[in-house]
């Protein structure tokens, strides 16, 4: 067996309106190449002009992964020839990504974990390529869209701990609004660096890199096919090449080119763009439009006596918490949210894919019915009713409850008279009842649900039957 | 009888409806033809009168020509170049835009040294062009076009780039008014990109007036250029005439002393003692002048620092023309073969020379100790200048230290050749600092002139002294010939 060591490259695109360097649409189209101007095509002449917004999320996103941030804004020049980079440069970080050393606490089911960051840096997407046997197509549509690179250190162990990361920076990155992060949309993209070392080697095995993977299900097919083909090689004695590798549709991993630092990038500073001063001020400002992230709502959740299970499931979607912290505080029995939410409100999203936001009850609307429902005010099974039906025809649940007349009688006189009707229609049944068949209270009680339509409250109806029957013995 | 006008006269004749926008244009067209075919001035010649003004300017309805490498909507633009010569953009350069709203009439396209990287005339994909003054002899470049068609008379204005000498070389040469103005001042959105940090928009005319007109509608911050200065509520032309009585100048005084060159042929004691007498002049009218010495080695890393930096931007800088998305694509068995051979087929020798220098000098293991200490010695050259403008208003130089070469004399190649008199406007670029040529006299019958440059920023001052020296001359809107159309 061998330790696996990895780091992983993040690609993600960042949703602003335009794009980086151009004044040309940043939205996430299928027909190719509408979103295009002379900047994104590379045409001569033209001059990249700084998107204000995606520098503030670039940022951002480097203030909650916790780096050092640099001093100014400053671009480079990364220069290769591609037929999918239309300028023959990509603008980029180099000499001063916005951040350095930065760190993450994840959980991995009930272990925290640390992830550590080598860089964030801000840049420009790529042109995409569809390749044909004969031609290749190409849509400007991505080019020139921000993208911020999150690179880790080597300090992921095993596939699960790099999905279970890979999860929590998709939510990171979501929670502070500053990409959509879909893997269908390619607006999240992976490069996974892995080597296998002995485990008590000091120092890190050959390094092999694998390109452009566009979902963390390709991720973890990608690590665990280089794992099993790194060992069977290291079990034959032979060497790891270092080299850059694809993953195919079969899951598999193919050799692209050896040497992966032939290439020479030749950067060298943006001439186009005046370096801008990041003045604390502004980093103070942007610190402040970051809210509360997962780990830090799993860990007051967890003050809160709610189980990591649940507290991990809840804080997957920002808008799940909120509407949870915000049922929370209306409901009086801290449990019965937790409960309603969980069995409740998430199952009706799983089986709609509902965004919550998009949901008709509100956290005041189904705090109102479930503090109804623990004072006894109208049953559970009602209540349920009644919320799915308002769910569905988006009307207030507090007007279904009047029009369906469905308000629990808890009222003893009124009670007592349909129970006193249920005794007389039910003479044999009485006997029976007073020849010691005492279970026969709850068939009274049924009777009396039966006539009231669902509305009595069962419990003190059969304390009332109870009451009533040993009265006239 | 137009041909000789500058601006102010042509405003008048427009003005007084004694010729129309479009009888002003025809004429142009018709001498732009007429030039064509010995002087080589124009990439597109266009035929139609098209107006699109939306104010009223002092240059509406006068006819101009713009250098080949300024992006204009539907309008072929070749920057001289095989890959690019079938280009037809699909956006203006702001540059263009502008004339186009101030009522301006481009009249044609003009050849430069391909891709604007020389400074002989003779690189670009449809020909050499040649010297109006004398026809075995160059216009210099990389403007050559714009130079040439001013000079001529067939137009009183030309927009050209500068990023070494393009603009104040040329116009040197053909006996007219070369201005780059302050790196920012003009946009350069649409001016296919040399090297970026020291690219200039610049003015080509036959007075020191008519470029300050033109720089005024030119001028201005631009959305799309971050490197743009701010606006500025001033107008050069308003400021032109102030006096000029107690600004001060200097020259340097190695390259301006006859005895520091080995070969001291007549014609450069011409131009020196040229010089000497614009100085005497400059005296006559108030402006203090004094030598200065700098250091030599300062001097002497100007052109291969220059060379370092401009390849450098360039090879990155054109990087796009590969044939793929737009420009002339070659075949290939794969996407890497199509761009190498549209490379290697769409760029002349000198241009890929060029490439292969500014490539070896962005090298991982060269980059620090070439690229870098260039831009380092840059910076040296610019902080010693700008500690000389703190004394005073700027230098004065002759603008070049020869006349316009003969097509046999000099050749492209990179010369390493500390050229230092030739290559002082540099300094210019270098700085971003606002630089004018003004023609001063004849040497051997062809024109030869003066370079003053200033601190950023002080492009009002810089014309007003220029249009004082020259009123003290006899060269204001000279042009070639005399003849009629």
């Amino acid at each position: 067996m061998y330790k696996v060591v990895i780091g992983l490259e993040i690609h993600a695109e960042l949703n602003t309106n335009t794009k980086n360097f151009s004044y040309g649409k940043n939205d996430y189209t299928k027909i190719p190449n509408i979103n295009v101007n002379e900047v994104d095509l590379g045409l001569p002449g033209i001059l990249p002009t700084v998107n204000k917004e995606a520098i503030r999320k670039a940022l951002k996103i480097a203030l909650a992964l916790n780096c050092n941030i640099a001093d100014e804004v400053l671009f480079d020049r990364k220069n290769y020839y591609y037929p999918d980079l239309p300028k023959g440069y990509q603008i980029t970080q180099s000499t001063k990504p916005f951040g350095l050393k930065g760190w993450l606490i994840y959980y991995l089911n009930n272990d925290k974990k640390t992830v550590y960051f080598h860089d964030i840096h801000l840049e420009e997407d790529t042109a995409s390529l569809e390749g044909n046997n004969n031609y290749s197509l190409i849509d400007y549509n991505r080019a020139g869209i921000p993208l911020i690179e999150i690179v880790t250190e080597p300090c992921l162990y095993s596939a699960d701990e790099a999905i279970a990361f890979l999860e929590y920076l998709r939510n990171l990155l979501v929670f502070c609004n500053v990409s959509e992060a879909r893997s269908d949309k390619g607006q999240i993209r992976c490069d996974v660096n892995i080597s296998l070392m002995n485990e008590n080697d000091s120092v890190l095995g050959t390094k092999v890199e694998i390109k452009g993977i566009n979902s963390f299900v390709g991720v973890r097919t990608a690590i665990e096919y280089e794992i099993k083909r790194q060992t069977e090689v290291l079990n034959s004695g032979n060497k790891i090449i270092q080299e850059t590798r694809r993953i195919a549709d079969d899951g598999k991993t193919y050799s692209m080119r050896e040497k992966v630092d032939a290439v020479d990038y030749k950067y060298f500073v943006e001439p186009n763009i005046p370096p801008i001063k990041i003045t604390d001020d502004y980093l103070a400002e942007i610190r402040k439009e970051i809210p509360e992230l997962q780990y830090e709502r799993i860990e007051r959740y967890l003050n809160n006596g709610i189980s990591l299970t649940d507290a991990q499931i809840i804080t997957k979607d920002l808008d799940v918490s909120n509407y949870f912290d915000a049922l929370e505080s209306l409901v009086n029995n801290k449990e019965s949210a937790r409960k309603w939410l969980i069995t409740f409100v998430l199952s009706i999203l799983n089986k709609g894919e509902e965004k919550i936001n998009n949901l008709f009850l509100t956290p005041a609307m189904l705090a109102n019915m479930i503090n109804k429902i623990d004072n006894g005010e109208i049953s559970a099974l009602n209540g349920k009713e009644v919320l799915n039906e308002a769910i569905l025809t988006k009307k207030d649940p507090l007007l279904l409850i009047e029009e369906k007349g469905l308000k629990q009688i808890g009222n003893e006189e009124e009670l007592l008279k349909y129970i006193n009707e249920v005794i007389i229609e039910n003479p044999k049944q009485v006997a029976d009842y007073y020849a010691g068949k005492e279970s026969l209270a709850n068939f009274f009680v049924g009777m009396v649900m039966k006539k009231t339509n669902m509305q009595a409250n069962p419990v003190i109806t059969l304390k009332l039957v109870k009451e009533e029957l040993d009265k006239r013995k | 009888m137009y041909s000789k006008m500058m601006i102010d006269d042509l405003r008048q004749e427009l003005d007084e409806n004694k010729i129309t926008g479009e009888g002003l244009f025809k004429e142009a067209n018709k001498l732009a033809h007429k030039h064509q075919e010995k002087y080589n001035s124009f990439v597109t010649i266009l035929d139609n009168y098209n107006f699109e003004g939306t104010s009223n300017t002092l240059i509406t309805n006068i006819p101009y020509a713009l250098k080949d490498n300024f992006s204009t909507k539907g309008i072929l633009t070749t920057g001289s170049s095989n890959i690019l010569k079938d280009y037809i953009p699909p956006y203006d350069a702001t540059v263009y835009k502008k004339l186009k709203e101030a009522g301006a009439i481009l009249v044609g396209k003009t050849v430069l040294d391909e891709l604007a990287m020389g400074g002989t005339g003779t690189t670009g994909h449809t020909g050499l062009v040649r010297n109006p003054w004398d026809e075995s002899r160059m216009i210099g470049g990389s403007s050559s076009g714009s130079a040439a068609a001013v000079a001529l008379g067939i137009v009183p204005f030309a927009i050209g780039s500068d990023t070494g000498d393009s603009v104040r070389k040329p116009a040197c040469y053909g006996g007219v008014v070369g201005f780059k103005p302050t790196y920012g001042r003009i946009s350069r959105y649409g001016l296919f990109a040399f090297a970026s940090s020291l690219d200039h928009v610049g003015v080509i005319s036959r007075s020191v007036r008519d470029a300050a007109i033109v720089t005024d509608i030119l001028k201005g911050c631009d959305e799309n250029d971050m490197t743009s200065l701010p606006d500025e509520d001033i107008k050069y032309i308003d400021n032109i005439n102030l006096s000029v009585k107690g600004k001060k100048l200097f020259y340097l005084k190695d390259i301006c002393d006859i005895n520091y060159y080995p070969n001291k042929t007549p014609e450069l004691e011409d131009i020196l003692n040229n010089f000497k007498k614009v100085i005497n002049n400059c005296q006559k009218i108030g402006i203090e002048v004094y030598e200065e010495e700098i250091n030599k080695n300062l001097l002497n890393a100007i052109y291969p620092v220059y060379n370092t930096i401009s390849c450098a931007e360039a090879t990155s800088n054109n990087s796009n023309l590969t044939g793929i998305s737009f420009g002339v694509r070659e075949d290939g068995g794969n996407i890497n073969q199509v761009i190498f051979n549209s490379r290697t087929k769409g760029f002349s020798e000198l241009i890929k020379r060029r490439f292969v220098i500014g490539s070896y000098v962005l090298q991982r293991e060269n980059q620090e100790k070439l690229f870098l200490n260039a831009c380092r010695v840059r910076r040296l050259i610019v902080e010693k200048f700008n500690s000389l403008f703190t004394k005073y208003d700027g230098f004065i130089m002759p603008t070049s230290d020869a006349i316009a070469p003969k097509f046999n004399e000099k050749t492209d190649k990179l010369s390493d050749q500390y050229l230092i008199l030739g290559n002082h406007l540099i300094i210019g670029n270098f700085g971003g600092y606002p630089s004018i040529t003004i023609p001063s006299g004849f040497v051997d019958k062809m024109p030869i002139g003066v370079c003053i440059t200033s601190a950023v920023e002080n492009d009002a001052l810089i014309l007003n002294m220029a249009h004082e020296i020259e009123e003290t001359m006899t060269y204001r809107g000279m042009i070639v010939g005399e003849e009629d159309v």
